[in-house]
């Protein structure tokens, strides 16, 4: 049974939480210099965002993760249908690529600090390298279970293995690709937030969450972790809608 | 009964088989010889003659797992054979325009396309300019009086409606045989029955050489113009049996006794073939 009200069900658990933040705050369950009110972070986020160092540090996260993104689609697509394309080739190269995508790409901040120093590229390409390996790995195992019948089916219709690799089997390939996109966006976010925080940033979101630390402006720091978590679901349900309609059959 | 049945010659099951049939022994359309097939040396096809004649509709009927699907997979390439010669009217596969309708047509269909587009797209392998493809998809649906939204994705569809669709994808090309792999499998039985007519009116309005593979003997004899009923493994031909029942076939076939003698004489075959000699 679903009634009309259920749609603001979701609101109870935001209600809940914003009430339970007041109580300890009150009833100081911890030092009010560590535990603001919920209306003093609000604020904080408010000022931060509208022309408040906040914002612009936004825009870096973003940024930085779209670039990342971008440079791991261009390399791992292509080379994801290659891989898929050859079940034998990717089974040649299977542990490699479940090793690496194992590794914490936090293990890896010093290798890339090492080669390409402490700019902006680091981070871009640490975390290029971590969505582009869950997008590799999703993209070949989209391609490698391509319905063999579909397969077949153009085939008997005539169809070129070019032609069945670029209609058929790429398209087949599209509801893990996009799962693999979605992962690795996710993915890239985290990488870049902890290159931010870490890798001798001075600025975006990472970088303020930590800087509000360490000067112990604590409506500050959870402005900047409520702007985070807000960049990552908005990126997430963003890239959910547009996935929605584009793989329109996906899971049908 | 007014056809006699023809006498089975189990004593040289691998003789080419002459069809069977009053006056006729209609000209053959494929011609299977010696065909030869194993799957990791398990011999499913040795030394296999077939004749299957022009604008006829032959139904495959065998135990289960004897090759019937292997055998129209290998006359339409979709596996390599190992040996022997499949010729269409003299020409090789390349030379022939076939269609082929798979049982799973979830799996078959392209999801990512309507099904008009699915329709289209068999013309667009075969270079057909857009518009013109259109064209004939929209003839070929009129002509064949289907009511289906065909603007539709795939799985927005009843089973039924896809299998349908699927049929015509293989038929737009104007195949010069269409194979089926138990197209009706999948669907439940109302809607089973709906296709049989469907399929038959389909072979009637463009008289396209039909082979089908079925598991279910009523349907098999009641599409047929023969019947190929094949043995256990290596598959023999058991019986090529002639369906000389006049059609538009109905519901009074099912009951007719000329139907239900061929039936029975085909069961007798199979359980024959099943149990082995
Ligand atoms: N690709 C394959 N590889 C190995 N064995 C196969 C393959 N396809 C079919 N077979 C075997 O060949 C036999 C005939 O299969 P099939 O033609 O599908 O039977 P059916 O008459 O039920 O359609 C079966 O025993 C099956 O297990
Ligand atoms: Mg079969």
């Amino acid at each position: 049974m679903t009634r009309p009200s259920d749609r603001y069900l979701p609101f109870i658990g935001v209600l809940a939480l914003v009430f339970f933040w007041y109580l300890g705050w009150a009833m100081r369950v911890v030092d009010p210099v560590l535990l603001p009110p919920p209306h003093a972070a609000a604020i904080a986020l408010w000022k931060g965002l509208n022309g408040g160092k906040l914002y612009a540090d936004f825009g870096f996260t973003i940024w930085r993760t779209i670039a990342s993104i971008l440079i791991a689609c261009v390399i791992a697509i292509p080379l994801g249908i290659v891989l898929g394309a050859s079940e034998r080739l990717y089974r040649s190269v299977e542990f490699i690529i479940d090793f690496f995508r194992s590794t914490p790409a936090s293990a890896m901040f010093p290798l890339f600090l090492v080669i390409f120093g402490v700019g902006d590229r680091t981070k871009i390409y640490v975390a290029a390298f971590g969505a582009g390996l869950v997008i590799l790995f999703n993209v070949a195992y989209g391609v490698m279970n391509a319905r063999k019948t579909r397969i077949l089916a153009a085939q008997i219709m005539g169809a070129s293995r070019w032609r069945v690799m670029m209609d058929v089997v790429l398209m087949e390939s599209m509801p893990q690709t996009f799962v693999g996109l979605r992962n690795g966006i996710s993915l890239a976010l985290v990488i870049v937030v902890v290159a931010e925080m870490f890798l001798g940033s001075v600025n975006g979101i990472g970088h303020r969450v930590f800087e509000a630390q360490q000067m112990f402006d604590m409506p500050d720091m959870y402005a900047a972790i409520f702007a985070a978590g807000a960049l990552g679901y908005g990126l997430n349900f963003l890239f959910l809608i547009f996935e929605k309609s584009f793989v329109h059959w996906s899971g049908k | 009964m007014n056809a006699p049945l023809p006498v089975t010659d189990t004593a040289a099951p691998q003789r080419v088989r002459q069809l069977p049939g009053p006056a006729d022994k209609p000209p053959a359309h494929i011609t299977v010889r010696g065909l030869y097939k194993n799957f990791n040396g398990s011999v499913i096809y040795e030394n296999f003659d077939l004749d299957i004649p022009r604008g006829k509709f032959v139904s495959v009927f065998g135990p289960n797992g004897c090759g019937k699907s292997t055998l129209i997979n290998l006359i339409s390439g979709l596996i390599p054979i190992d040996g022997g010669e499949i010729l269409f009217d003299g020409k090789t596969l390349a030379e022939t325009r076939i269609g082929y309708v798979f049982q799973n047509y979830r799996e078959a269909l392209f999801p990512w396309m309507t099904a008009f587009a699915n329709i289209e797209y068999a013309l667009k392998l075969r270079h057909v300019p857009k518009p013109e493809a259109q064209e004939r998809v929209r003839k070929l649906v009129a002509h064949l009086g289907v009511q289906i939204d065909l603007t539709l994705f795939p799985y927005q569809m009843s089973g039924g409606q896809q299998q349908l669709v699927s049929i015509m994808r293989a038929l737009v090309v104007e195949p010069e045989v269409l194979f089926l792999d138990e197209p009706f499998s999948a669907l439940d039985y109302e809607m089973t029955l709906f296709m049989r007519e469907q399929l038959q009116r389909i072979f009637e309005e463009t008289g396209t050489t039909m082979v089908l593979v079925s598991h279910d003997l009523e349907e098999a004899v009641y599409l047929a113009d023969y019947v190929l009923l094949l043995s256990r493994r290596p598959a023999r031909i058991a019986e090529y049996q002639m369906v000389p029942v006049a059609r538009p076939r109905n519901d009074a076939t099912l009951a007719s006794p000329d139907f239900v003698e061929l039936k029975r004489h085909c069961l007798e075959i199979f359980q024959r073939e099943v149990r082995g000699s």
